[in-house]
């Protein structure tokens, strides 16, 4: 799929009229762009539709929600910050994807990965910035990595279906947040917001140069790069998908199939810790229900909409950071309840999924013989 | 509880009563979800079908001031949003896993968006029977109140059970469910089967949000439901999907999720949240128990995705 893709950018460079048969040939490329794109602008007219019963422009609407997602410089930081959360968010779906599991806890993973982080943070006075964020990044890895991890030890050793064990584990792991902010973490001078002591404006990971976005936005970027790699260019990844294609076919060629999940769980987790550390680290500064923001769920479309494929990740991400940037201007501007949001994000949803059944059927990109 | 007199007892009774009110929910969304599985499709969206139902009925009792109809107007929501359900997943190639995950989302958002102006008044509630009248004590009367429709509830596991076993009806959901191709054979649609056992497990959902709002929490606010959906249908999981077995497991349930509310009622508030998470941790636990990487769970419907 990957080289169908280069191929197809390099014959398009080429000469993208003069044969024939590209568009067939290259049909599978096409449909992976084609197909979600016609279902992002059905929900989105949908999502017109449904503001208009409520008196509302629907080309105010999309005025506004461009406007405020990608309008101005401002916006378009505004953007990229919320998108960081949600590639790591994503990977947490999308690489169990590659083995056929459907993982749903990544905003668990998120909150265990601050409250480590926070931890790391906050045992660690005494420490230089750069050793403090460094034990930050780990702790929150870690604490995320294992959390994802004991979902995908339930599937292999209890056979206990990973969706729901992972669902679950997002209560648990807001119970332990809220247990842990309001007793014996909990700042004494924090009274209405019960919270976490702050973890310094120093240990702070600040923004990237000559921007108001966080450094979050690398971190997202490179392991979302580096998830690609792993999974479509390294012996690992190939094994991953092997035992995602066919399970049985991959115990008798001899992969260890426990392994895999353990590890690939292991990496989702870990990038939806780490995705909690960035929010504790450049947003928050310490860790409260705040944090629940809901950045894990919509994580979950964002691998969807991606095809579960580490680097579209990135763009849907972008797209998705950009439709919830511009919540916030729908609200003054129009009048729209914040979870607007939430709704068209349930249509995205609903009509993604939707559009699985067009896929090998247009007519057009069909080879004749 | 100053006049006080029965102390510690509270807690026992609180769970007792608590094991009543909180488990209606339980019931009512393991029910439905049960027929819905039965049938051989799984219905995660129930989450955000019981937070719809319960907006719904809200908004619906506090314009017309009429709970019942509420209660009518939250089945009716979860119905469509099961046909929803049914409707994209009898598409080719699509998941009902990831459907029912999309429409969770869908439904959650929709009702905190359409609930909003609901959150400040007050609707009618639904009424209670006073089983507790013969007490003098407070407590025990309070954990005596109950309302009809967990009376209803109480009798339609039974009911469920029979209709599975004998009715022409319950035979047809169990064949799409066990061998889609045998019920084919058989001259039936296997996909209008499913839809309406969808659309009958949704309005079940929606019933189940109805109490939620308007009679224990018994108001709107977009914490009303925090996973109590999600938690219903691992339940059917273990209750083996039989309804006697899901009435049961609604009861261990509430009485889990009522220990939080009870024990910080004499006053143990510093592990709140962690005994709120309470039926969490159980369900975790008892899927651990029971499940078996080995086998397949006996009673599992063949054609249900989740179990293969």
């Amino acid at each position: 799929m990957t080289t169908d893709t280069a191929d197809s950018a390099a014959a398009a460079a080429i000469a993208p009229a003069a044969d024939p048969s590209f568009l067939q040939r290259h049909g599978q490329a096409i449909e992976y762009v084609l197909i979600p794109g016609a279902a992002l602008a059905g929900a989105l007219v949908v999502f017109g539709i449904f503001v208009a019963l409520f008196g509302k422009n629907p080309l105010d609407l999309y005025f506004y929600m461009y406007y405020g997602a990608f309008g101005t410089w401002f916006s378009w930081q505004n953007t990229l910050a919320r998108a960081a959360p949600l590639i790591l968010t994503a990977l947490c779906t999308a690489l169990p994807a590659q083995l056929g599991m459907v993982i749903i806890g990544g905003e668990g993973a998120l909150l265990i990965g601050a409250l480590a982080a926070t931890s790391a943070a906050l045992a660690l006075p005494w420490a230089p910035p750069l050793a403090v964020q460094f034990a930050m990044v780990i702790a929150g890895i870690i604490g995320g990595g294992l959390w994802i991890m004991l979902a995908g030890a339930l599937r292999q050793y209890r056979g206990v279906n990973e969706t729901i064990s992972s669902l679950l584990l997002v209560y648990i792991a807001l119970a332990i947040l809220n247990h842990l902010v309001e007793g014996p973490m909990r700042d004494p001078g924090s009274l209405n917001k019960p919270s976490t002591r702050e973890i310094g404006a120093a240990n702070m990971i600040g923004t990237i140069p000559g921007t108001d976005v966080h450094w979050g936005l690398v971190f997202g970027l490179v392991a979302a790069a580096a998830a690609y790699i792993l999974i479509y260019h390294t012996t690992f990844g190939f094994a991953a998908r092997v035992a995602g294609g066919n399970i049985r076919a991959a115990r008798i060629v001899g992969l260890s199939v426990g392994k895999l999940i353990m590890t690939i769980c292991f990496l989702a987790g870990g990038a939806a810790g780490l995705a909690g550390m960035i929010e504790v680290a450049a947003v928050q500064g310490r860790t409260n229900a705040n944090l629940a923001a809901g950045y894990g769920f919509t994580g979950i479309l964002v691998a969807f909409l991606a095809r579960q494929n580490p680097l579209a990740v990135i763009p849907v991400a972008i797209l998705l950071g950009g439709i919830s940037a511009s919540g916030g201007l729908l609200q003054r501007r129009l009048g729209l309840p914040d979870a607007s949001v939430l709704v068209l994000q349930g249509i995205i949803f609903v009509f993604v999924l939707a559009s699985d059944a067009l896929y090998g059927r247009i007519g057009f990109l069909k080879g004749k013989g | 509880m100053a006049d006080g007199g029965i102390g510690l007892w509270t807690v026992p009774l609180a769970v007792f009563g608590g094991a009543i009110r909180v488990s209606t929910p339980f019931l009512f969304v393991s029910l439905g979800e049960c027929i819905t599985e039965r049938s051989g499709r799984i219905n995660l969206g129930l989450e955000g079908t019981l937070v719809m139902g319960a907006m719904s009925a809200y908004g619906i009792s506090y314009l017309s001031g009429s709970p019942w109809l509420g209660v009518l107007a939250a089945g009716i929501t979860g119905a469509l949003l099961g046909a929803l359900h049914a409707g994209i997943c009898s598409l080719p190639r699509v998941n009902d896993v990831a459907v029912g995950i999309a429409l969770m989302l869908f439904g959650t958002g929709l009702a905190f968006y359409l609930g909003k102006p609901l959150i400040e008044p007050t609707a009618a509630r639904l009424p209670a029977i006073d089983f507790g009248w013969w007490s003098d004590i407070a407590q025990v009367r309070a954990a005596l109140r109950i309302n009809v429709l967990f009376l209803i509830g109480v009798a339609l596991a039974p009911l469920l059970y029979w209709a599975f076993k004998t009715t022409r009806w319950g035979l047809l959901i169990r064949t799409a469910g066990e061998s889609a191709d045998a019920a084919r054979a058989m001259g039936h649609s296997v996909l209008l089967i499913r839809l309406r056992a969808t659309m009958v497990g949704g309005f079940l959902a929606g019933i189940g949000g109805s109490f939620l709002s308007l009679f224990y929490p018994g108001s709107w606010n977009e914490g009303l439901s925090s996973g109590q959906g999600i938690t219903a249908v691992a339940l059917v999981i273990f209750a083996r999907w039989d309804p006697m077995l899901c009435l049961w497991a609604s009861l261990a349930f509430g009485g889990a999720a009522a220990l939080g509310p009870a024990l910080q009622s004499v006053g143990m508030t510093s592990g709140y949240h962690l005994f709120n998470a309470a039926p969490y941790i159980l369900t975790l636990a008892i899927m651990i128990i029971t499940c078996s990487p080995k086998r397949t769970l006996t009673g599992a419907p063949a054609e249900l995705s989740i179990t293969r």
